[in-house]
Order: structure tokens, then C-alpha cells, then sequence
């Protein structure tokens, strides 16, 4: 009945799909003669891929090892054990650096993404100084950074700790977060925010109804990439840190510095483990974090 | 009317920026200037003294080495990313390779130094294979010397040269490399004239984000290299923190930071014209005679991949 209405007849169908494969063949002869695609790259990809892995699964291969020396004795997870049961100062650290992650990127978040607003509207006089300035941290070698706020921090007698770890990270943030924002901000259509002007809407209701929903997903991954930033970073925190401000990347580095113990193969194996489950979930997105 | 309020949006970055970015360089300006004191900082008296220290020639060597290391370990990353690049902008499933770039890139910076220790150190997994296959028992050392330092950088930097070819390369017309291979030019020719060329905002990029992060390198030096693989970033923690001669450190640091601006300014100034790739372009309006190509379709399908599964 209802295949009648649509004017379903199996012989149209048949003939689409006859149709169809006619085309498909087309283009697989059409693809033969098309010239081959570069096999070296490919072969230079994959071994690069390689080089880049084998270190990751050899730290997963020893982090199962029972010795403690690099000799495989035999499979255990009496690493792991120690990694979640015995380990509190690590744990500490850990807790610090989420804390100082998701502060610093709260606040990168804020103060870059009004800044991209505002230069991504309005031009005035120091436009150019603010897009320089908040360009050049990102391009300045970490240690530079960390030295200059180290004794910047020390001329001012401000004492090193968990505010000063939040004052570095937050400033190391917030070029990233205002490049991810102004990029996505040019993308965006310039007649939506004029639209909402002739239509009475005031400023805060253009920025919070408007500029950012239309934002949103550039301030969200710029959020992200704040927040992996900060975990991730050692160079400046190692400067800027005090006692108590241990973070987990400079808890890691004296476990290799003074005494290796094989609880870092168990915490290396769980935080490349992590970051899998980070990244798979954006796959998708990736080409926005390889453009910025 | 509507008021200019681009100054009170840009105003807390543009203070942040200020106090906690170039406050701090200027004083580190400043402080190359003064005389040392003597436990640390520095006394209130101008001094060339720093300056003068950075042209002995310990410190010279040193320069010289960093500089080698970078240029060396920047030209390898460069060779190898940019088949890497390409491969992923032609391939049919670039969602599933760039995943496979960014899972090394975003595990921890130190796991993956320690990665190496492991591999490669004295009691490394290399060493126990080669004494298990028969080798001297003693083992050899591959880290603690340049030749590591140079290795371990390049494995750490690798990925920040890859994406952003990548990203280039993917706006590049692969189009272009089949006219030039009808017209007559060889297969490495139509890589270096016509790709090359064209996607040399990358390269650019890619290159001042691999040369300028490992002329200031601390931790690889440091972990993987012996006491004569230190670089400047070694020497500069070193004054600040052991030898307590701020100046110097601050002298030091002041060179870093010009030469980075040279070679951003160098480069980067050309960069808006360069990155745009021919697809930028609309193709019907543009008068010369490179973009012939196009005229039989639309920049729309041009912009558009075949194959763009990933596609953000």
C-alpha cells in the first residue's frame, strides 16, 4: 500500500542498484588509472608511528615486570599495588595538579576568551599590543618563562607555592586559550551578532546569548587543552614551585632523578592509558587541535 | 552609536599579560645589568659585568653546542615530519593516523623521557636484550652523551613538527603535483617546486616550533645527557640556582628571548601571505596563470576532500 504512494516499484530498485554498481566500477577503473599513491610516505609514516610507540608499550611491558631491576623475572601487578595502594605523596601530587589544571584553565579560559571577543569585535588602540603579547609566551622557551617569573616572583616577596604554580600556568595558558577562540570567533558569521543589535539585545545578552553559544566549541577545546597543558607542564613549574606545590610532573621527575622505583612504569602505563581514553574520544576533533 | 568596549573586554588579559608576562622580562632585563649579590639577587649597582661573562668561552662552546643540537635535531624532525605530513593530509582515514600522532604527543613529557631511560639506559631493556642474545655483560651505555640528547629530542619534538605540516599540507591542491608531473617534472621535483613552495607557512611554523622549545631545552639534557651535554637551559638553571649569579642567568635568558624574536619576526612576518595555499584563493579571480587549473570548478568543490572522513 504505503510502497504504492511513494511510487515503490522493485524494478526501479533493481535498476538503481544495477546502476549503481556500473558507477562503482567506473570509478575503481577510473582509480587504476589514476597515479599511485606515494608508498614512501606511507612506509616513513608507519615507521615513525613505530618509533613513536615502542617506547610507550616497552614502559607497559616492564610495568608488569615483578623485578625491580630491568631483567623480566615474570608477570605481576605488585607494581600497580604499591602505584594505588602505597603511594600517598604521589597521590598528593596528583591532587595538586588537577586542582592547579582546572584552576589555571578556568581562569586562562576567562581572561582569554573575553580578550578574543573583544579584538575579534571592536579594533582600538592597543589591539596589537594585546595579540603580540599573548602570542609570544607560547613561542618563548619554557625556561625563559619560568626563569623571569621565578625571579619576578622573588623581587616581589611573593612565597613560592600552590599561587604561584597557579599564577605561571594560568599565564602559560592563556595564549593557547586566546588563539583557539579568536580562530573559531573569525570562523563564525558576523551578521548573527548584527542581527541580534538590530534586534535591541544588549551587550551582556550578545555575549552570553550569542558570541559565546556560538563559541562554544572553541572555548570548550580550548578549555581542554588548557587543563592537558597544565598537567602536563614541568620545565616552568619546576622554577615557580614551592614546598607543599609538588605537582605530579615534578613528583615524577625525582622519582627518575633519585631512585627509580618501578612504581613510575605502573603510573607511566596508567597515564598513557589515560591519555588513549582522552584523545579517542576526540578523533574526530583532532583536526582542530593539529590546526592550532 | 555603539561604544567601543574592546578595550574593557581585552583589559583583564591585557593586565594579566602585562604583570605576570612582560613586567617579568623587563626585570629580567634589568637585572643582566646589575652587579651580583652575593647570596643570590642582585645589588642595586649597574654592571656589565654578566654581559661580559657571556663571551667566555666555556659559555661560547656551550652557545655553540645548543645551537648544533638544535639545528641538527630540528633538520631531522623537518625530513621526517614532512613525509609524515603528507602521508596523513592523502590518507583515507586521517581521524585514526592523527590519533595516533597525538597519543605519544599528549602522554606526560617526563614518561616519555623516562621512556627512554628505560630503553636505553645502562640496565635498559636494549642492554638485557643484547646480554640475553650473548653480548659483553657489562652492556653498553647509549645515553649520557650527545648523540642521545640529539636522538631523544628529536623523538619528543616529532609530533610538533607533524601537525602543523599536516595542516598545511591537507589545504594543499594534490591536483597541482599531477599537472606538474604532465608538464614534464620528475616525481622529487614536483615535491620540492611545487609542494614545497606552496606549503611553506607550514614548514615555518613547523620549524620555529621545533628549533626554538629545544634551544631552550632543560629537562632532555638534563636526564639523558652526561655532564657534557649540558645546553644553555642547563647553564641558566644552573646560575640561578646553584652558582646564585642572577645576572648572568638573566643575560642568558635576555639572549634567548631576542633570539626567539628575531627568528619569529624573521619568519613570521611573511607568514600571513605564505600560508595561503593556492585552495585560499578564488580561483576565477585571480589573474595569473596558476590557477588554470581551477577554472572548470568551483572553489567550493576545490575546499571540499574526496576522502575527508575526519573532517572537523
Amino acid at each position: 500500500m504505503a510502497a504504492k504512494i511513494h511510487g515503490f516499484k522493485p524494478y526501479r530498485v533493481a535498476a538503481l542498484f544495477h546502476a549503481r554498481r556500473v558507477v562503482r566500477k567506473g570509478a575503481k577503473a577510473a582509480s587504476r588509472l589514476m597515479p599511485k599513491k606515494a608508498k614512501s610516505s606511507n612506509l616513513i609514516f608507519w615507521l615513525v608511528i613505530l618509533f613513536l610507540f615502542a617506547p610507550l608499550f616497552v614502559l607497559l611491558l616492564y610495568s608488569f615486570n615483578q623485578s625491580r631491576s630491568g631483567e623480566w623475572t615474570g608477570f605481576s601487578f605488585v607494581w600497580y599495588q604499591k602505584l594505588f595502594l602505597e603511594s600517598p605523596d604521589l597521590w598528593r601530587a596528583f591532587q595538586n595538579s588537577v586542582i592547579i589544571a582546572f584552576t589555571s584553565a578556568l581562569m586562562a579560559t576567562a581572561l582569554g576568551t573575553l580578550a578574543a571577543v573583544g579584538t575579534a569585535r571592536y579594533s582600538f588602540k592597543l589591539k596589537s599590543y594585546v595579540s603580540t603579547m599573548s602570542f609570544i609566551p607560547m613561542i618563548l622557551p619554557e625556561i625563559v618563562v619560568g626563569v623571569s617569573l621565578l625571579v619576578f616572583f622573588a623581587g616581589v616577596g611573593l612565597k613560592l607555592g600552590m599561587l604561584t604554580v597557579w599564577i605561571a600556568h594560568t599565564t602559560f595558558n592563556i595564549p593557547f586559550v586566546y588563539l583557539l577562540v579568536s580562530a573559531r570567533l573569525e570562523e563564525s558569521d558576523p551578521s548573527v551578532v548584527e542581527a541580534a543589535m538590530d534586534l535591541g539585545a544588549t551587550e551582556l545578552q550578545i555575549l552570553f546569548r550569542v558570541v559565546i553559544p556560538m563559541a562554544l566549541p572553541g572555548i570548550a577545546s580550548a578549555f581542554l587543552t588548557a587543563v592537558t597543558l597544565s598537567l602536563e607542564d614541568f620545565v616552568i613549574t619546576f622554577f615557580v614551585s614551592g614546598p607543599g606545590a609538588t605537582t605530579l610532573p615534578l613528583y615524577i621527575y625525582s622519582m627518575i632523578r633519585f631512585g627509580v622505583s618501578p612504581v613510575v612504569n605502573a603510573l607511566s602505563a596508567v597515564m598513557i592509558a589515560g591519555t588513549v581514553l582522552l584523545v579517542y574520544p576526540l578523533r574526530n576533533f583532532l583536526k582542530v587541535f593539529a590546526a592550532r | 552609536m555603539k561604544r567601543n568596549l574592546g578595550p574593557a573586554y581585552v583589559a583583564p588579559q591585557a593586565l594579566w599579560i602585562t604583570v605576570f608576562f612582560a613586567a617579568p622580562l623587563l626585570i629580567i632585563v634589568a637585572y643582566s645589568f646589575l652587579q651580583k649579590g652575593l647570596y643570590g639577587g642582585v645589588e642595586p649597582v649597574f654592571s656589565i659585568q654578566a654581559w661580559v661573562d657571556m663571551a667566555n668561552p666555556t659559555l661560547l662552546k656551550v652557545t655553540l653546542k645548543t645551537l648544533w643540537v638544535s639545528l641538527a635535531a630540528t633538520i631531522v624532525i623537518i625530513l621526517l615530519a614532512l613525509p609524515c605530513g603528507y602521508s596523513i593530509a592523502r590518507s583515507k582515514n586521517q581521524a585514526l593516523r592523527l590519533f595516533l600522532v597525538i597519543v605519544p604527543f599528549w602522554t606526560n613529557f617526563l614518561v616519555r623521557i623516562y621512556a627512554w631511560i628505560s630503553i636505553l639506559g645502562n640496565e635498559g631493556f636494549v642492554n638485557q636484550a643484547l646480554r640475553f642474545l650473548g653480548f659483553r655483560a657489562e652492556g653498553f651505555q647509549f645515553l649520557y652523551n650527545q648523540g642521545a640528547v640529539v636522538f631523544v629530542l628529536v623523538y619528543m619534538y616529532l609530533p610538533y613538527a607533524i601537525l602543523p605540516l599536516f595542516s598545511t599540507i591537507d589545504k594543499f591542491d594534490f591536483t597541482l603535483l599531477e599537472a606538474a608531473r604532465d608538464l614534464g617534472a620528475t616525481r622529487m621535483q614536483s615535491y620540492t617546486k611545487v609542494m614545497i613552495p606552496n606549503i611553506k607557512g607550514g614548514v615555518i611554523t613547523a620549524v620555529l616550533f621545533t628549533f626554538i622549545p629545544i634551544f631552550g631545552a632543560y629537562a632532555v639534557p638534563l636526564l639523558i645527557g652526561g655532564k657534557d651535554s649540558y645546553m644553555l637551559g642547563n647553564v641558566i638553571a644552573d646560575q640561578l640556582t646553584k652558582t646564585r649569579n642572577w645576572p648572568l642567568a638573566s643575560a642568558i635568558s635576555m639572549s634567548m628571548t631576542l633570539l626567539t624574536a628575531i627568528a619569529v619576526f624573521l619568519f613570521a612576518f611573511k607568514k600571513p601571505k605564505e600560508q595561503q595555499t593556492v585552495k585560499d584563493i578564488d580561483p576565477l579571480s585571480q589573474p595569473n596563470g596558476k590557477t588554470i587549473e581551477f577554472l572548470h570548478r568551483s572553489p567550493e568543490q576545490g575546499k571540499k576532500k574526496p576522502s575527508g572522513k575526519g573532517a572537523a
